[in-house]
């Protein structure tokens, strides 16, 4: 951090100034010449909270991608349709035990075996061949995407939230004030903050587990020179089948995030995978602070993009992605080689 | 550029070369399915001229550019059915369309050109982006270019009409001819198509086509030898938005509308699709493949249900074909049927091997 301080004092300064902004604006209340300038302080809110959960969604999804991609240089492009497949379990499970937790657990572990079954069967056996296992994804996805739809059909499904997760939750910030002088807090469904919570739990264990555990060290080195791994003995193919089952895990854990509180429904798989190319372009492949903080820009770019700006949403989004290109084609956090 | 020189100079093929000669070397099933194309409004019903034929000859143009791309300059982008629906759309923009409060009338010859270009330009503004990172990372930034375009088709009204898109927009009517009938427009195609498929031809032959051959195989060592390796790429680009631009005006001639979904995510996958099962390695690949494709697309819900089978699960046919393509053979039909001749002629050599005068390549 004081490393980062120390090389780049001007972005540093812009980044706490922008950090200190969005505080004010978050705690301040908002005078009337601001409210005309920027709308309503809910509106604002919401769409910044809105971004950071969604953001959080999108880090699950997009964090498995690029831990993919960065360990077997496997573009997976049947990743949304994991993310679709888990959630459809999610849903199936969730509706015949009625618990969303052994939802949660059942989607993860079947789509990690699923993502066991393309790395043993398919990609093991092509190994280097980079287009072509992207190929291959981009088959499995369109069968993937078929199959579900044969199964589930075209409508839309959510997944129940569990009444422990379900009601708004009080947050200590001030939207208005009334006539009298009351403030009005906020409030904010409670199930979208437990999934921010639980994200950023996940993405702290995820750190953890790469830069402090031996499998992490493995994992790690394998990012760095994958043939050198191999050549000093690590049995490279487990790690690797393990890395696409813990991706693939993830990705069908998001499907059940997702279906919680957005939906189902066929065309969500594409959606996802944009997003998460999106992220894992923004922040750098191979990188997981980079799907951090690229998931983070993502969210918010999509929700503010959509509150203030309805029509370029998505190009807000694009024009994002394209700068960071210009700028630093290999992603915000990338490592520089 | 030297080494090249020396090389086409130093071989010189017999400038006073006989029309005999010309027509043999192009080998027999060049001109078998040269003849039976330009015949085939006598052969055909109008619905395989213009529903099969002429469709399969407009995405194997794009599939083709894409084939240019991959093939020779080792770039798989999945931005050309973009700039074919971006050709589309500006034709449907600037000429003429049911949707009058936004088309602006202009007549063809000018609308066709200026979709063209300024498709080309997009095409190489997009390659310009690409060509900054490596290999398999262009699939996925030209898949985010392409995807943000279709969203944008989708959500904007004021330009690009929204959801619905434009419909009405006809063929052009010059020289006395209706260009949108059937066999004017399956010729228009077809001549359309074999110019494209003759210049990637000569391209991959001449200079440039060589220079980017060798940054596909060693972009290292030719921007040693002095080549300007991001530069060709770019070129690429341009060259092969060119032909995906012109695809897109014949496009929207075909359908007469164009809406988000002509350049949705589907069809620039499709487009992968085609050239791939196709095959990567020669210009003829993506137009086998764009056939092959459209013939399952039509036929599929009817061959399926004769099987007895669902008929709405043509998309798990074509993936699970396109997988089994992928898996089994990685230069797609052409590759197939390179291999079964290479057999064939094997087996043959013993017997004949006097007769084999010069391996006649199309």
């Amino acid at each position: 951090m004081s490393d980062f301080i120390a090389r780049r004092p001007v972005w540093s300064l812009v980044i706490i100034i922008a950090i200190g902004i969005l505080a004010w604006l978050v705690f301040s209340v908002w005078t009337p010449g601001m409210e005309a300038m920027m709308g309503r302080k809910r509106v604002f809110l919401s769409a910044l909270f809105n971004g950071i959960t969604l953001g959080a969604l999108y880090f699950l999804v997009a964090s498995g991608f690029t831990l993919i991609f960065g360990l077997m240089r496997n573009v997976n492009l049947a990743h949304g349709s994991l993310y679709l497949f888990g959630g459809y379990v999610g849903y199936s499970i969730g509706t015949l035990t009625g618990s969303w937790l052994v939802a949660l657990v059942a989607a993860f572990v079947i789509v990690a075996i699923v993502g066991v079954l393309m790395q043993v069967l398919l990609f093991r056996w092509m190994e280097g061949q980079d287009l072509r296992q992207t190929l291959v994804t981009i088959g499995l996805s369109i069968v993937f995407a078929d199959l579900l739809l044969w199964n589930y059909g075209g409508d839309t499904f959510q997944v129940t939230t569990p009444d422990w997760l379900s009601g708004p939750v009080q947050l200590p910030f001030v939207v208005a004030l009334r006539g009298n002088g009351d403030a009005v807090m906020m409030t904010y469904p409670f199930v979208r903050i437990a999934i921010l919570i639980g994200a950023i739990v996940l993405g702290v264990a995820m750190w953890l587990a790469l830069n402090r555990t031996r499998v992490g060290m493995l994992v790690r080195a394998g990012v760095d020179d994958r043939d050198m791994l191999s050549a000093t003995g690590v049995r490279v193919q487990l790690v690797f089948v393990m890395v696409f089952a813990f991706g693939a895990g993830l990705a069908g854990l998001a499907g059940v995030v997702g279906g919680t509180f957005q939906s189902l429904q066929p065309g969500e798989d594409t959606k996802i995978l944009l997003s998460s190319l999106v992220v894992v372009i923004v922040g750098g492949m191979g990188s997981i602070p980079g799907a951090a903080v690229g998931a983070l820009i993502v969210g918010l770019a999509e929700q503010f993009g959509s509150v203030y700006m309805p029509t370029y949403a998505v190009m807000l989004t694009f024009v994002i992605m394209v700068a960071v290109l210009a700028v630093r084609p290999q992603g915000l956090a990338a490592a520089r080689r | 550029m030297a080494v090249i020189d020396t090389r086409t100079t130093g071989y010189r093929p017999p400038a006073t070369e006989g029309l005999s000669a010309w027509v043999a070397r192009r080998g027999a099933a060049f001109w078998v399915v040269s003849v039976l194309l330009l015949v085939m409004p006598v052969l055909a019903s109008p619905f395989w001229l213009v529903q099969i034929l002429a469709y399969a000859l407009i995405l194997g143009m794009v599939a083709l550019s894409l084939m240019f791309l991959a093939g020779y300059g080792g770039i798989v982008s999945l931005v050309q059915m973009t700039v074919a629906g971006f050709a589309a759309y500006l034709v449907a923009i600037l000429g003429d369309s049911a949707i009058t409060q936004i088309s602006l009338k202009w007549p063809w010859w000018m609308a066709a050109p200026v979709a063209i270009l300024v498709a080309t330009l997009f095409g190489t503004l997009s390659g310009a982006l690409s060509v900054r990172t490596e290999g398999i990372y262009t699939i996925m930034i030209t898949l985010a270019i392409g995807s943000a375009f279709y969203y944008l088709t989708l959500q904007n009204y004021t330009i690009f009409n929204g959801f619905s898109g434009f419909n009405g927009v006809m063929p052009p009517v010059f020289l006395g001819v209706e260009w949108g009938d059937t066999i004017p427009f399956y010729y228009l195609t077809l001549v359309l198509a074999a110019l494209a498929y003759a210049v990637v031809l000569y391209v991959s032959r001449a200079p440039f086509g060589l220079a980017l051959q060798g940054t596909r195989d060693n972009p290292r060592r030719m921007a040693a030898l002095g080549f300007d390796v991001m530069a060709h790429r770019v070129a690429a680009y341009t060259f092969a938005s060119a032909i995906a631009a012109t695809a897109g005006v014949l496009l929207v001639w075909y359908q007469r509308q164009v809406s988000p979904g002509t350049a949705g995510v589907g069809p620039v996958v499709d487009i992968l699709i085609i050239a791939v099962v196709g095959g990567l390695t020669r210009p003829i690949g993506p137009f086998v493949g764009a056939l092959v494709y459209v013939v399952l697309r039509t036929f599929s819900l009817d061959m399926l249900e004769g099987l007895g089978l669902d008929g709405r699960r043509y998309q798990l046919v074509i993936g699970l074909g396109f997988l089994i393509i992928v898996l089994f053979s990685p230069d797609g039909l052409v590759g197939i049927w390179q291999r079964l001749r290479e057999r064939y002629r094997r087996s043959q050599d013993g017997r004949v091997t006097q007769m084999r005068i010069g391996g006649g390549e199309p």
